[in-house]
């Protein structure tokens, strides 16, 4: 194994044994091959720089290369956007780490030699983050090689594999280039993704946020500080930032919006399709502090006279999100609310049980506007996983969920 | 009876309309308000226990003759932190940060390296400043500064960044002792006020010196790192540059009137009366009970408390922060002591080594003190050069560079920082050369 720190500044020969230069730079080309070192840049002093390529390698070991062509057969070296570059874009910067699910800055490269009939191919296999590549940084140059090696064995080593490096790249065009996707950040959970976004700088975030797809970027922000995710929106292109919200819940895209100047609040809502604006702007008419604000309008209901078989089948025919999927709310002749059934306890029931038997008891629910702290007090003294609002004819209107009431009650601490 | 009541709700009314007439002026107040912090918190700090024991001499020994530099120091004050300020919000990156990925790991390292040895030998100071405070209180240092280094580790590991920052603000608004102290002085503040606005020069070697230490000890390296950060970790963005500039103004004013009365009050007392050999800020504040009257005396040293007390907490969080940022530990106050662990040992370690050496019988704190000024000089000017080598580049800061003006105005800072810094460094590790300087003047 190799590290980046001992090539950069290596002296380079050509096949007849001439001194070429001394290595600048290791370029990756991701849309080639994703660990390759497919370039080698060779400065040369006052003289023009030039380029190995990856089957130009005869020998690698620290310190020295040696090429197995001439150096007349080398090109003058033409920077290009498509190419990662070892030393100025992985060493001393930030990536984040989609295994630990963390940012962490890197301290050295490590490649791996492998020889194929009289070519050494190098490959990156993994990132130093740790305490023994921030030794090596520090004695290069100053101590022998052999003794650098022999004391980072006895520090502790923190790697990171190079599939589960993920570069942080604000700029658009470059990222497509170095083919930088974000299946991995997409995969990790919201909570996660949020956590890294708060440790990247603005620019960052936001090139993220606009990369990743509107899913995940909708479940990041949810999860992310008020005063982060206002910023974030405000900055984002009104259609984008539409699309973003129309994947929150409402009451989530309520509660954005609600925080954004009533300007740019309004532009985006009117990028927001019919039926969804529509939701969020009944929502943004509440007071943000009571049931109202705090409220989901997205529920799911069934009349009281259904069996259980129906109301799963019914269920199981609408297009809803899991997460309202905690409660059932029950409705009479009179789209009256009649009860609310936990979804545990229509799992055990009989299958011609009728729902109106499941229903907790006492009935309760409250009206939009009462206040944040009645709505906490049922919460608490029910031990309610979901509470209905309903209007003044007592007809459902909305719910609000457990996680809901947890995050306002972290929120006030 | 009827006419009061009517009176009242009159005023009630008239309090109304105040109150929604100001009602934009109110929110612009309180926008300001919320971004407040980072430039006074940092700008206040810098009159730690050093600073106040070198702006009591200052005052002792030439009465109100060095006032006229507080004007140009503040301009140096603003020029040098508005960078830092810019440089947070708009990066969102803190300048150890910048350092490693722009220069490198070694240049990091060792300037941080040099940080940690330099704020070591300053928290110890400000240490020693509790201790001193004490005397007129008549509390010993054995019970005093243990005391102290619990109740300024507790704030941190116990707080959050808002909690903390909170606390920092109250402690600023404790340096009107100050004030109070100088008026119980009953100074002269017509000449006082001369002295402020026309520049006086005197050719000689103390009273250069001493100018030299008034911009060595207000102007710190670890200050730009940390109101850096601070600005960072409160996620300061670009919207809100305006007013993250008008937090860096207000800072280096405040800072500056701070100075300003303790130099008027201990011109009006020890300068007056002939105690001018005072060497650090506690013993001026015995000198000043006889002078000034007990409550003079206690107000000076409850505002050296104040200050010792509040760098202290300042300082080992600022080194922490430094350290880890440019090494890839995670840093800062509003992670767990589980997920920043090397943060908070090290913030640990420093506030437990600077309050153990003030507990050695004898230790030699006055050459604790100036051994820590003089490796402030040293860093000073490679931080300075980092950070206009950083804010000139295109590529981080965009269109907000400075501005050509902007750069004469802080390279010539920087410049005169470093000969004044330098001049003060010589004279610290050469004691006779302050004698070498006079003959030289008078050739």
């Amino acid at each position: 194994m190799l590290h980046a720190t001992e090539l950069l500044g290596a002296e380079t020969y050509d096949s007849a044994g001439n001194f070429v230069g001394r290595v600048n730079e290791l370029f990756l080309e991701p849309a080639d091959q994703a660990n390759r070192v497919a370039r080698i840049l060779l400065g040369r002093g006052k003289y023009l720089p030039l380029m190995a390529r990856y089957d130009h390698l005869a020998f690698v070991a620290p310190g020295v290369i040696k090429l197995n062509v001439e150096e007349k057969a080398l090109d003058y070296f033409a920077p290009n956007e498509g190419w990662l570059a070892v030393g100025k874009d992985l060493l001393d910067q930030q990536i984040i780490d989609t295994s630990g699910r963390k940012v962490v800055r890197v301290n050295d490269v490590d490649l791996a030699d492998e020889r194929t009939n009289g070519t050494v191919e190098l490959r990156v296999t993994q990132v130093d983050v740790g305490l023994s590549g921030a030794a090596r940084r520090l004695l290069q140059g100053v101590a022998s090689p052999g003794l650098i090696r022999r004391l980072q064995q006895k520090l502790p080593t923190r790697v990171i594999r190079w599939e589960f490096v993920n570069l942080i790249e604000p700029d658009p065009l470059r990222r497509v280039k170095l083919r930088i996707t974000n299946q991995q950040l997409e995969q990790m959970h919201p909570a996660d993704l949020a956590d890294i976004m708060e440790d990247l700088s603005p620019a960052e975030r936001q090139a993220m946020i606009a990369s990743l797809d509107e899913e995940s970027a909708a479940e990041a922000l949810a999860e992310l500080d008020k005063r982060l995710t206002k910023e974030i929106v405000e900055t984002l292109d009104r259609g984008k930032a539409a699309d973003i919200l129309e994947e929150m819940d409402p009451d989530q895209a309520a509660d954005v919006l609600a925080d954004l100047a009533p300007q740019t609040s309004q532009e985006v809502l009117e990028e927001m399709p019919g039926r969804e604006a529509r939701e969020v702007r009944a929502l943004l008419q509440f007071d943000e502090d009571t049931a109202g604000g705090m409220m989901n309008t997205e529920f799911v209901f069934v009349g009281d006279t259904a069996t259980r078989d129906e109301a799963v089948s019914w269920i199981g025919s609408r297009d809803v999100h899991l997460e309202v999927l905690d409660t059932i709310f029950l409705i009479g002749d009179d789209a009256k609310f009649s009860g609310s059934v936990p979804t545990a306890r229509l799992l055990l029931a009989a299958s011609d049980q009728r729902v109106a038997e499941l229903k907790s008891e006492p009935l309760l629910s409250v009206p939009p506007s009462a206040s944040e702290k009645e709505v906490v007090d049922l919460f608490d003294k029910y031990n309610l996983r979901s509470l209905a609002v309903v209007d003044d004819e007592g007809r459902p209107i909305g719910a609000i969920a457990v996680d809901d009431v947890v995050t306002r009650l972290k929120r006030s601490q | 009876m009827a006419n009061f009541t009517d009176r009242i709700q009159a005023w009630r009314d008239g309090g109304a309309v105040v109150w929604k007439r100001t009602r934009i002026l109110r929110r612009r107040l309180f926008i300001f308000l919320a971004i407040l912090g980072p430039g006074v918190i940092t700008s206040n700090v810098d009159n730690d226990a050093g600073g106040i024991s070198v702006y009591t001499q200052a005052g002792a020994q030439f009465g109100y003759a060095l006032l006229w530099s507080l004007i140009p120091m503040t301009i140096a004050l603003y020029v040098t932190e508005e960078m830092c300020a810019r440089m947070g919000v708009i990066t969102g990156k803190g300048l150890s940060d910048l350092i490693r990925e722009e220069f490198g790991f070694r240049p990091t390292f060792f300037l941080i390296l040099a940080g940690l040895l330099v704020d070591m030998g300053n928290t110890t100071a400000e240490f020693a400043g509790v201790a001193a405070s004490m005397q007129i209180f008549h509390i010993s240092k054995y019970i005093a500064v243990p005391i102290a280094a619990l109740i300024v580790w507790v704030l941190v590991l116990r707080g959050t960044y808002r909690q903390v920052e909170k606390i920092f603000l109250i402690a600023c608004t404790f340096y009107f002792a100050y004030l109070f102290s100088a008026f119980l002085a009953h100074p002269n503040w017509l000449e006082a006020a001369k002295s402020t606005v026309i520049p006086s020069f005197h050719m000689n070697a103390g009273y250069l010196l001493m100018l030299t230490a008034l911009v060595g000890t207000t102007i710190a390296p670890w200050q730009f790192f940390y109101m850096q950060a601070s600005f960072v970790e409160k996620r300061v963005g670009k919207r809100q540059y305006g007013q993250a500039r008008a937090d860096v103004i207000v800072g280096s004013v405040t800072c500056m009137i701070v100075v300003f009365f303790i130099i008027v009050c201990t011109a009006a007392t020890l300068y007056v009366s002939g105690h001018r050999n005072i060497t650090d800020a506690g013993e001026a504040a015995l000198a000043l009970v006889p002078l000034a009257g007990r409550w003079a005396g206690m107000l000076f040293a409850f505002g050296l408390l104040n200050a010792s007390l509040f760098a202290a907490s300042i300082l080992p969080l600022s080194t922490a922060h430094v350290i880890c940022e440019g090494m890839g530990f995670e840093a800062g106050i509003d992670h767990k002591f589980k997920d920043a662990p090397i943060f908070y040992s090290l913030y640990t370690v420093m506030i437990v080594v600077g309050a153990a050496v003030i507990l050695i019988p004898r230790a030699p704190l006055y050459k604790i003190l100036v051994l820590s000024q003089v490796a402030n000089g040293v860093w000073l000017p490679i931080v300075l050069i980092f950070m206009l080598l950083l804010v000139n580049r295109k590529d981080l800061m965009g269109e907000y560079v400075n501005s050509p003006t902007f750069n004469v105005v802080a390279w010539l800072t920087t410049v005169a920082m470093i000969a004044l810094t330098l001049i003060l460094v010589y004279t610290a590790i050469f004691p006779n050369s302050a004698a070498a300087l006079s003959a030289l003047i008078k050739w």
